[in-house]
C-alpha cells in the first residue's frame, strides 16, 4: 500500500548522494525554488534565532534571579530584551509557521509547488537577510534598546545615538517584504492551484487557517513598513512623525504599531490551531468536529482581530468610549476561540486517542493555551489592564500564549510531519523528554511571573530591590528557564540524529487522511506523479476505504 | 475510478461494488496571477492607507513654516487629468492586446507610459516650486513630511509602473507577444489602475480637503 514504488519517486529526494561536496549540495540550496526545500530553510532559520532568542531570554533570567544583582547592566538589559522580542516574533514565529506552511500546504492540496516559486525563495532569503540586518545593529556598539514595540520618542535621534534603530527598522522592513511575498504567495496557491475537486470547504483545516493567517498579514504587515518608514525618515531626513517637541505624534506610533501589533499574534496562532486541527483527528481517530463552525470561527477570529488593536494602549488614557469599544471587540474574540476550544474536545470526545508525541504536545496546547487565553480576558478588561499594565502579569500572560500556545503547536506540527520531510521519525523517548521538561520547566518559568506582577513588578526593569517581596518569584522563574532550556537542545539534537538514525517512517506512519501523506517520504521535488483528484475531505481515507468512502456523508 | 493511485488499484473488492463518487464540476475562480496580484495591490491598500492617515493626522499640527494653502490646485487638477486619462489608454492598450491587435497594443501602452511621465514631471515640477519658493521640504515641518512622505511614495509606486511597462513593451517590440508578456501586460495594467485609485484617494485628501 504504497506510492513509493512508482519508479521515479525518490530519484529527487532531498538526500544528496554521497560524493556530492559540499559545494554543489551548497549551490543546490541557495539556488533552489521548491516550495519543501524553501520551507526547511525557512524552519531551519527559525531555530537557529529560537536558540539565540532563548540565550537571551536565559540571561536576562540569570540577571534577575536576586535583588541588587548586576552582572549585566542596565543598558544590555535593555538591549537584550529588546532583541529577544523582536527575533522572537519576527525571526521565530513567523517564519517557522510559513515555513511548515512552505513544507505543507502545497503537498495538502495537490500542487507540484507554490503559486510563484521564485518569489517564494525571494521570501526567504529577504526574510533572513532582514533577521541579519536586525543583528548587524550589534556592529554599531550595541543593539537597539528600545524594546520590542519601540514606544516613540525612544526611537528619535535624540534619545538613540547610535545606528542601531536604523538597522533594526531597515531589518523589521526587509522581513516585512519578504513575509509579505509569503503571503501573497499562499493567497495565490490556496485559491488557484487546489486539486479538482478540492472545493474551498474541502480544504484540509491547516490550509484553511494559512489562508487567513495570509490575509492578516496582508492588511498588517503594511502599516508597520510604513510606520517604520517614518522612524526611518525621522532619523535620516530630519522628518516629525514621532517628534513630540515638533508637534509629531508618539500616539500616532503606538496606533500604528499596535494595529500591526494585534493582528500579528493572530498571525501567529491561527496557523497553529490550524496544525492542531489536523492532528488531534488523526490521533482521536474522527473527523475534526464542526469543520463549518471551526471554519467561520477562523474567519471571525481574522476579522476580528483587526479591530482590537487599542487594548494594548488603555493606560494611555484613551476617551471612555474608546476603552469600552476595544473592551468589546477584545472580549468578542473569546467567542470563536471558544467554539475552537470545544471542537477540538468534541473531536477527542470518545475518541481513541493515541499518545505519540505530535498529540502530546497538542495537549500541551490545550491545556496552556486555555490558561493564556483566560488571561487575556482579564488584560481585555480595562480597570484590571489600569492595575497591571506593563507589570509582569502582561508577560506572563503573553509568553503563556506565545509559547504555551503557538510553540507547543509549532512542535506538535513539527513532530507530525517532520517523518514526511526527512523519511525518519523523530524519536519517541527523546520527544517525551522535550515535551515533559518544556511543559515544567514552562510552567515553573511563567506562572510565578503573574504572581510578581500582581506583586507590582514592572516589566523590564534590570533589577529589583531586596524589599519587595518579588525574589522568591524571580527565582522559581530562573530555574523555569533552566529546566525549559534543555528541552531545546534536546529538540534540536531530536531532530539531527533522527535524521541519520531515526526509524524509517514510510508513506503514512500515522494512517493520516490527507494528501501529503499519499507522497513518498521525503516526496519527490514535483510532489504528485499524477495530480490526485478529491471528492471529499479526508481524500486518502476514501482511497484507503472506497467502499465506504467520506463523499458519501459530507 | 480512473485513478492511478495504489490505493485505488490494492484496496477494496469488486469495482462494482463500489460506490462511484459523483463528476467533479470545475471550479471557476480567478487564476493564480490574479490571485498574486489582487493580494499585493491589497497589501498596498494599508500600506497607503498608513501614510494617508499619518497625514490627516499630523499635516495641521505645524508649529511653524508652509502649510497646505501653498499648493496649487490648478496644477494637481492637471497632472489628476494625466493619470486619470492614462487609465483609460492602458483599459484600451488590454483590450487591444485581447484581440490580437499587437499595434494598437503598442500605441496604447506606449501612449500610457508617456501619460505616466508626464505625471512625474508635473509632480518634479511641483516639488520643484515648493522646495525653492516655498521652502518646504521633509524636514521642515510636519506637513512637510507628511505631505511628501504620502506623494512621493505615490510618485515612487507610478515610477514603478512605469519601468514596469517600459520592460513589456521592450519585449513588445523585439519578439511576438506570447502569453506570459500578455499576462504581464494585463497585470500591470491591474496595478497601474490601482496606482490611479490611490491618487484619487490622494488628490482627494491632499489637494480638495
Amino acid at each position: 500500500m504504497s506510492l513509493a514504488d512508482h519508479p521515479s519517486a525518490h530519484a529527487d529526494a532531498p538526500t544528496s548522494p554521497a560524493g556530492v561536496d559540499l559545494a554543489s549540495r551548497l549551490r543546490v540550496w541557495t539556488t533552489t525554488v521548491d516550495h519543501k526545500r524553501v520551507g526547511i530553510m525557512y524552519v531551519l532559520m527559525a531555530v537557529v534565532f529560537l536558540v539565540i532568542g532563548g540565550v537571551e531570554a536565559v540571561a536576562m533570567r540569570i540577571q534577575l534571579w536576586s535583588s541588587d544583582l548586576e552582572i549585566i547592566s542596565p543598558d544590555v538589559f535593555n538591549q537584550l530584551f529588546t532583541m529577544h522580542g523582536t527575533t522572537m516574533v519576527f525571526f521565530v514565529g513567523m517564519p517557522i509557521l510559513i515555513g511548515i506552511g512552505n513544507y505543507v500546504v502545497p503537498l495538502m492540496i495537490g500542487a507540484r509547488d507554490m503559486a510563484f516559486p521564485r518569489l517564494n525563495a525571494l521570501g526567504f532569503w529577504v526574510t533572513l537577510f532582514g533577521g541579519m540586518l536586525t543583528y548587524f545593529s550589534l556592529a554599531t556598539g550595541g543593539a537597539p534598546a528600545i524594546g520590542w514595540f519601540a514606544y516613540a520618542p525612544l526611537t528619535e535621534t535624540t534619545f538613540a545615538r547610535s545606528a542601531a534603530v536604523d538597522f533594526w527598522a531597515l531589518g523589521l522592513i526587509v522581513a516585512g517584504i519578504g513575509t509579505v511575498t509569503a503571503a501573497m504567495n499562499f493567497v495565490a496557491t490556496i485559491l488557484a492551484m487546489r486539486a479538482p475537486g478540492m472545493t474551498l470547504n474541502k480544504i484540509p483545516f491547516f490550509t484553511w487557517t494559512m489562508l487567513w493567517t495570509s490575509v492578516q498579514i496582508l492588511i498588517a504587515v503594511p502599516p508597520l513598513t510604513a510606520a517604520l518608514v517614518m522612524v526611518l525618515f525621522d532619523r535620516e531626513l530630519g522628518a516629525h512623525f514621532f517628534d513630540v517637541q515638533n508637534g509629531g505624534s508618539a500616539m500616532l506610533w503606538q496606533h500604528l504599531f499596535w494595529f500591526f501589533g494585534h493582528p500579528e499574534v493572530y498571525i501567529l496562532i491561527l496557523p497553529v490551531f490550524g496544525m492542531v486541527s489536523e492532528i488531534i483527528p488523526v490521533f482521536s481517530r474522527k473527523v475534526l468536529f464542526g469543520y463549518e463552525f471551526m471554519a467561520a470561527a477562523t474567519m471571525a477570529i481574522a476579522f476580528i482581530s483587526l479591530g482590537v488593536w487599542a487594548h494594548h494602549m488603555f493606560a494611555v488614557g484613551l476617551s471612555r468610549q474608546v476603552d469600552l469599544f476595544f473592551i468589546v471587540a477584545s472580549l468578542l474574540v473569546s467567542i470563536p476561540t471558544g467554539i475552537k476550544f470545544f471542537n477540538w474536545l468534541a473531536t477527542m470526545f470518545g475518541g481513541r486517542i493515541w499518545f505519540a508525541s505530535p498529540m502530546l504536545f497538542c495537549f500541551g496546547f490545550l491545556s496552556m493555551f486555555l490558561i493564556g487565553g483566560l488571561t487575556g480576558i482579564m488584560l481585555a478588561l480595562a480597570p484590571f489592564d489600569f492595575q497591571l499594565t506593563d507589570s509582569y502579569f502582561v508577560v506572563g500572560h503573553f509568553h503563556w500564549v506565545l509559547i504555551g500556545g503557538t510553540l507547543f503547536g509549532t512542535f506538535a506540527g513539527i513532530h507530525y510531519w517532520y517523518p514526511k520531510v526527512t523519511g525518519r521519525m523523530l524519536s519517541e523517548r527523546l520527544a517525551h523528554w522535550q515535551f515533559w521538561l518544556l511543559y515544567i520547566g514552562f510552567f515553573v518559568t511563567f506562572a510565578p511571573m503573574h504572581v510578581a506582577g500582581m506583586l507590582g513588578m514592572p516589566r523590564r526593569i534590570f533589577s529589583y530591590e531586596p524589599d519587595r517581596a518579588w525574589e522568591i518569584w524571580n527565582q522559581l522563574a530562573t530555574i523555569g528557564a533552566l529546566i525549559q532550556a534543555p528541552s531545546y537542545l534536546i529538540f534540536v539534537y531530536n531532530l539531527v540524529s533522527s535524521y541519520r538514525h531515526g526509524k524509517i517512517a514510510g508513506d503514512d506512519p500515522w494512517d493520516a487522511w490527507t494528501l501529503e501523506w499519499t507522497t513518498s517520504s521525503p516526496p519527490p521535488s514535483y510532489n504528485f506523479e499524477k495530480i490526485p483528484t478529491v471528492h471529499s475531505r479526508r481524500p486518502l481515507w476514501d482511497a484507503k476505504h472506497p467502499d465506504d468512502p467520506d463523499w458519501q456523508y459530507e | 475510478m480512473n485513478q492511478q493511485n495504489d490505493y485505488y488499484q490494492t484496496a477494496g473488492g469488486p469495482a462494482t461494488t463500489l460506490p462511484v463518487p459523483p463528476d467533479i464540476a470545475p471550479e471557476h475562480t480567478l487564476n493564480a496571477h490574479e490571485w498574486g496580484m489582487l493580494s499585493f495591490l491589497f497589501s498596498e491598500v494599508a500600506f497607503f492607507s498608513t501614510l494617508i492617515v499619518a497625514y490627516v493626522t499630523l499635516h495641521n499640527d505645524n508649529l511653524s513654516g508652509p502649510t497646505s494653502e501653498v499648493l496649487s490646485l490648478p496644477l494637481a487638477v492637471a497632472t489628476t487629468s494625466l493619470l486619470l486619462a492614462s487609465s483609460f489608454t492602458v483599459h484600451l492598450a488590454t483590450h487591444a492586446l485581447g484581440h490580437g491587435r499587437a499595434s494598437l497594443f503598442s500605441l496604447w501602452w506606449t501612449l500610457t507610459i508617456a501619460l505616466g511621465i508626464a505625471f512625474l514631471a508635473g509632480t518634479a515640477y511641483e516639488w520643484y516650486g515648493l522646495v525653492v519658493h516655498d521652502g518646504l521640504t521633509v524636514s521642515r515641518n510636519l506637513f512637510g513630511s507628511t505631505f511628501y512622505t504620502l506623494v512621493g511614495f505615490h510618485a515612487l509606486h507610478v515610477s514603478g509602473g512605469v519601468v514596469a511597462m517600459l520592460i513589456i513593451l521592450g519585449l513588445s517590440l523585439t519578439e511576438a507577444i506570447g502569453q506570459a508578456e500578455s499576462t504581464g501586460a494585463r497585470m500591470v495594467s491591474w496595478y497601474w489602475h490601482f496606482v490611479d485609485v490611490v491618487w484619487i484617494v490622494v488628490f482627494t485628501v491632499v489637494y480638495l480637503a
